[in-house]
């Protein structure tokens, strides 16, 4: 392999950054090109620490990674290029990321950037950019302060003012994290809340105390056979929207002749409309770490990643703190509990991609390639990550198993419907009194779920719900019996996804969403292939060009040529991404009959 | 899910297509059983030389109980499937497809896509009017995820102004559909310079060398590997593009003849394009057993210098 690397040298505080994640440079070249391959895992990490450190990945920077990873300049860049939280070209070390997605457009993100783009105009100091959901639907409008430095500074913003946006640019105030709303504290029934705000979520005693860690131990009394029993029994399937059988997933894995094996955690959150992962993570991080040791010890894998969405500064403090506590009390390591089994947990940052929720590509992108997805099979079952078999498995999935462990399968489906046994948690936000995340036995109807969110703001009625995120559909009015289970909403033609619940009322224009939707999944795509490629660019000018009531030919063969586009992409793009793209516009066009009003 | 278990390498499968029953080893793909039965199906980013991406889409044929299309040039044969390669869903497509890459790729110098287009009654033009062109890099300054308003009235192209940067070959992209052919032989599939990548993502995925750098400033070694595998003229020999800009290229006034290369003692196989006396082209034939297709700088450009 011939590497040119480029030619300028890093800076010595950007070198020292990368050496802080990759180690000093070894005095000469390992010369073993295999041992630098096995690390190109660490070319995120190093990106981010460049980044982070300097607010850009300098060509310098650039180099110093390639050359110590050995990958290829032009790859590593085509890596980099391809995620939004990396800038190429200098940049102010500052940078406000404000939320203009679903849910704070109908807070009033519109107006706050329009009057951001009269006020605050960019220096080289700091700057402001439009971002994607930030995982903060429920605390609207939202963004996302960082800051280039030693250390780098981090922090969501709820509630966002103009005042706010333009101290935090100015005077780069300290800002201090939200802590989110939950509507539910203290109620009794819950599960997998139940210890959101009631513990310490920085302490293993207090965790310990309300009950954590006794699953674990279960689990290491029944054994790998006994949890996959109950796992299986319970009928639990994925949270993170593609509604697989966990139990076989973890099956599959445990008797996979390969080894090493590996436990992932998806917790890239990035649907809009999304963010109960997040309030798991932060208020309950050894909850999760619990859950990936039993999903360990089960499948026979010695190491799990967490792929966290760089977007959650505080679910990755928490999450680190609480994988150091698990540790230092032989709780993960090379023994568990006192037992001759080992396991280990890492934490992997994503850097602004929503593909990377896709399994595949996540598995691409802790690899340190373009988070690409691929063709299945095979299955990451089979070939996960770094090719051996693979549990990949949602932050909310895994979370439901140490309660399945710990009181049976019998005992989780006393709760829930017989084809959707036990709880679920939906993020409800948009017009609703209080937004939040709710935890409802699944088959609880969605005019109840809004009724407990408080019903819609000022007293109205919902005029429509966006159920599942910008991949899901709209339903409209008369939806309100609809049952929250797989079964209903499958027969019903929508899908509870990751549990987005958006509420609109009759002052939300509906067109904007859908055209914000549109461009989402365009500015989204990985860009792979051609049906998905072009296709949401392709959906994004029809979309726009229906909301400006300015059709080419007429509106008849507008909708049609959508529909069409539509099917093509369901049909033929390699991943979930681009054969949802469409689902939202198809719903709104059809159960809403947009894009109709003001046409003959 | 199914989980495949390797079998003994040997075993033929057998699978139903279009009503027609073929056997074929297992390992291969349903491209390969279609070809078997003599089924023509149009095929973009796969080369036999190449690992397969399945990036293009418009080989998609209809497996029966599979919940989308899926594409026949990676789809390995299981027993027992049933397909069809031209199903109503499947022409759609396929034609969407097209309509797709037509209507934002110049494949005026792509002579296979055009005639997929043709075949499938491609209609890019129902997508409205082409929008402006980009100016020289643009494509390159735009970031990942950052959203630009779409420009109105028409489709967005990839049109941008050709790079030329160097004396043997060209890069036009304003005709690349992204098939990731020309990375792949840069990079493991044959030449293992790995000069080239995809940088950016979606729509303005395109590829690049390192932070856009000139070729010559970059790892190539001008084998010209990529222009040997690229499918729509993208890639062209420079003496090829100052020809068609004069409109003097001529393909009906050409002559191929197969030589060996007498650089070195490998033994190429060359095939050197000749218009009017002059060579214009060299190329290598991709089920050479020598070359697959692929030559180095010497070959490839060499020529160049010694007129014959
Ligand atoms: C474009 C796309 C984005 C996705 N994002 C996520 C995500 O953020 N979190 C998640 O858990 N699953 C996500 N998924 C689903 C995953 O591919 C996968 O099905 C899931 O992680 C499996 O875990 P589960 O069985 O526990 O649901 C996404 C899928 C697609 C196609
Ligand atoms: S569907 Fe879209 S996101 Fe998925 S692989 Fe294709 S281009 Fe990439
Ligand atoms: S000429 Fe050869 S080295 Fe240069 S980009 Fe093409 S394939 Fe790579
Ligand atoms: S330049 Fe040619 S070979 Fe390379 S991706 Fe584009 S069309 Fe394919
Ligand atoms: S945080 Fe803005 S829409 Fe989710
Ligand atoms: S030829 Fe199969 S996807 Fe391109």
């Amino acid at each position: 392999m011939d590497l040119r690397a480029l030619e300028a040298p890093p800076t010595d505080v950007e070198r020292a950054a990368i050496d802080a994640v990759l180690g000093p440079a070894p005095e000469a070249p390992s010369g073993s090109w295999l041992s630098a391959k096995a690390r190109r895992h660490l070319l995120l990490p190093a990106l981010h620490a460049a980044q982070g450190r300097v607010g850009f990945v300098s060509p310098g920077a650039l180099g110093y990674i390639c050359t110590r990873l050995e990958v290829p300049p032009a790859e590593g860049f085509g890596v980099a290029s391809f995620y939004a939280l990396f800038a190429l070209a200098a940049r102010p070390p500052a940078a406000l990321h404000v939320c203009d997605d679903l849910a704070c457009k109908v807070a009033g993100a519109d107006s706050l950037i329009d009057d951001l783009t009269c006020r605050a105009s960019p220096s080289d100091e700091h700057a402001w950019h439009r971002s994607p959901c930030l995982g903060l639907c429920e605390q609207a409008p939202a963004a996302l302060y960082t800051r280039a430095g030693a250390p780098a500074v981090e922090r969501a913003v709820g509630g966002l003012t103009l005042e706010r946006a333009l101290a935090l640019l100015r005077t780069g105030e300290s800002v201090t994290a939200p802590e989110p709303a939950l509507p539910q504290l203290g109620e009794p029934g819950l599960r997998l809340l139940a210890r959101a705000g009631r513990v310490d979520p920085t302490s293993l005693d207090d965790h310990r105390a309300h009950g954590g860690y006794r699953a674990l131990r279960r689990a290491l009394e029944i054994g790998p056979g006994g949890v996959l029993r109950e796992l299986v029994e319970s009928g639990l399937v994925g949270r993170g929207g593609a509604l697989f059988p966990t139990g076989r997933k973890w099956e599959a894995v445990a008797k996979a002749p390969a080894r090493p094996r590996y436990v992932v955690c998806n917790a890239d959150e990035s649907e809009p409309g999304t963010f109960k992962d997040r309030v798991l993570m932060e208020q309950d991080p050894f909850a999760l770490v619990e859950a990936m040791t039993i999903a360990g010890l089960t499948v026979g894998a010695e190491r799990g990643f967490i792929y966290l969405r760089a977007e959650y500064p505080l679910a990755a403090e928490r999450l680190t703190h609480a994988i150091a506590q698990a540790r230092a009390r032989g709780l993960l390591g090379p023994t568990v509990m006192g037992r001759e089994v080992a396991f280990e947990i890492e934490i992997r940052r994503g850097a602004g991609a929503y593909v990377c929720g896709e399994e595949t590509a996540l598995l691409a992108s802790i690899e340190g390639y373009r988070g690409e997805p691929r063709s299945k099979p095979p299955f990451p079952v089979e070939v996960g990550l770094f090719g051996k078999p693979t549990v990949i498995n949602n932050v909310e999935t895994l979370c439901n198993v140490p309660f399945i462990v710990e009181h049976g399968a019998a005992a989780y489906r006393s709760v829930g419907t017989a084809g959707s046994p036990g709880t679920r948690l939906f993020c409800v936000s948009g017009r609703v009194e209080r937004p939040g995340v709710y935890e409802l036995p699944l088959g609880t109807p969605l005019g109840e779920l809004i009724a407990r969110a408080g019903g819609v703001k000022g007293g109205g009625a919902p005029a429509a719900v966006l159920l599942g995120g910008a991949a899901g559909s709209f339903v409209g009015r008369g939806s309100l019996d609809l049952r929250l289970s797989f079964e209903d909403t499958r027969h019903a033609g929508v899908t509870l996804g990751s549990g987005v619940v958006l509420v609109l009322d009759d002052s939300v224009p509906l067109e904007p969403l859908l055209a914000r939707i549109a461009a989402f999944f365009r500015d989204e795509s990985c860009g792979q292939c051609v049906p998905c490629r072009v296709g949401t660019v392709r959906q994004e000018e029809l979309v726009t060009r229906l909301g400006k009531r300015e059709p080419l030919g007429g509106l008849a063969g507008e909708l049609a040529l959508l529909r069409e586009l539509g099917q093509v992409m369901r049909d033929a793009s390699i991943c979930g991404l681009g054969q949802t793209a469409s689902s939202a516009v198809e719903s709104a066009i059809e159960r809403l009959g947009a894009f109709r009003e003001g046409e003959s | 899910m199914t989980v495949h278990l390797p079998l003994a390498p040997t075993r033929a499968v057998e699978v139903s297509i279009d009503g027609r029953p073929v056997s074929v080893p297992e390992g291969a793909t349903l491209l390969d059983a279609c070809r078997k039965l003599g089924i023509d199906v149009p095929t973009l980013c796969h080369a036999p030389n190449l690992t397969p991406m399945n990036v293009c889409r418009v080989c998609v044929v209809e497996v029966e109980g599979a919940r989308t299309l899926v594409p026949s040039c990676s789809r390995k044969v299981e027993a027992g499937m049933v397909v069809k390669t031209d199903s109503e869903r499947v022409r759609l497509a396929r034609r969407l497809v097209m309509e797709l890459l037509a209507s934002s790729v110049d494949l005026s110098t792509a002579p296979e896509a055009r005639a997929f287009v043709e075949r499938y009654g491609a209609r890019p033009e129902r997508f409205g009017p082409a929008t402006p062109a980009a100016a020289a890099g643009e494509r390159e300054g735009r970031r990942a995820g950052q959203h630009r308003e779409p420009p109105s009235g028409g489709a967005e192209t990839v049109a941008q102004p050709v790079k030329i940067d160097n004396e043997l070959f060209v890069r036009d992209y304003a005709k690349c559909l992204l098939c990731y052919k020309c990375v792949e032989a840069c990079g493991a599939d044959a030449q293992n310079t790995f000069a080239i990548a995809v940088a950016g993502r979606g729509f303005d995925a395109r590829i690049a060398t390192e932070f856009d750098v000139p070729l010559p400033e970059s790892a190539c070694v001008f084998c010209g590997n990529c222009i040997g595998v690229c499918p729509t003229g993208a890639l062209m020999f420079h003496s090829e593009h100052v020809l068609r800009a004069a409109g003097q290229w001529d393909e009906t006034e050409q002559t191929k003849t197969d030589t060996v290369c007498s650089y070195c003692g490998v033994g190429c196989v060359i095939t050197l394009h000749t218009q009017r006396g002059q060579i214009v082209k060299a190329t290598s034939p991709h089920d050479s057993e020598v070359t697959n297709g692929h030559l180095c700088i010497k070959g490839r450009f060499g020529w160049g210098y010694v007129r014959p």
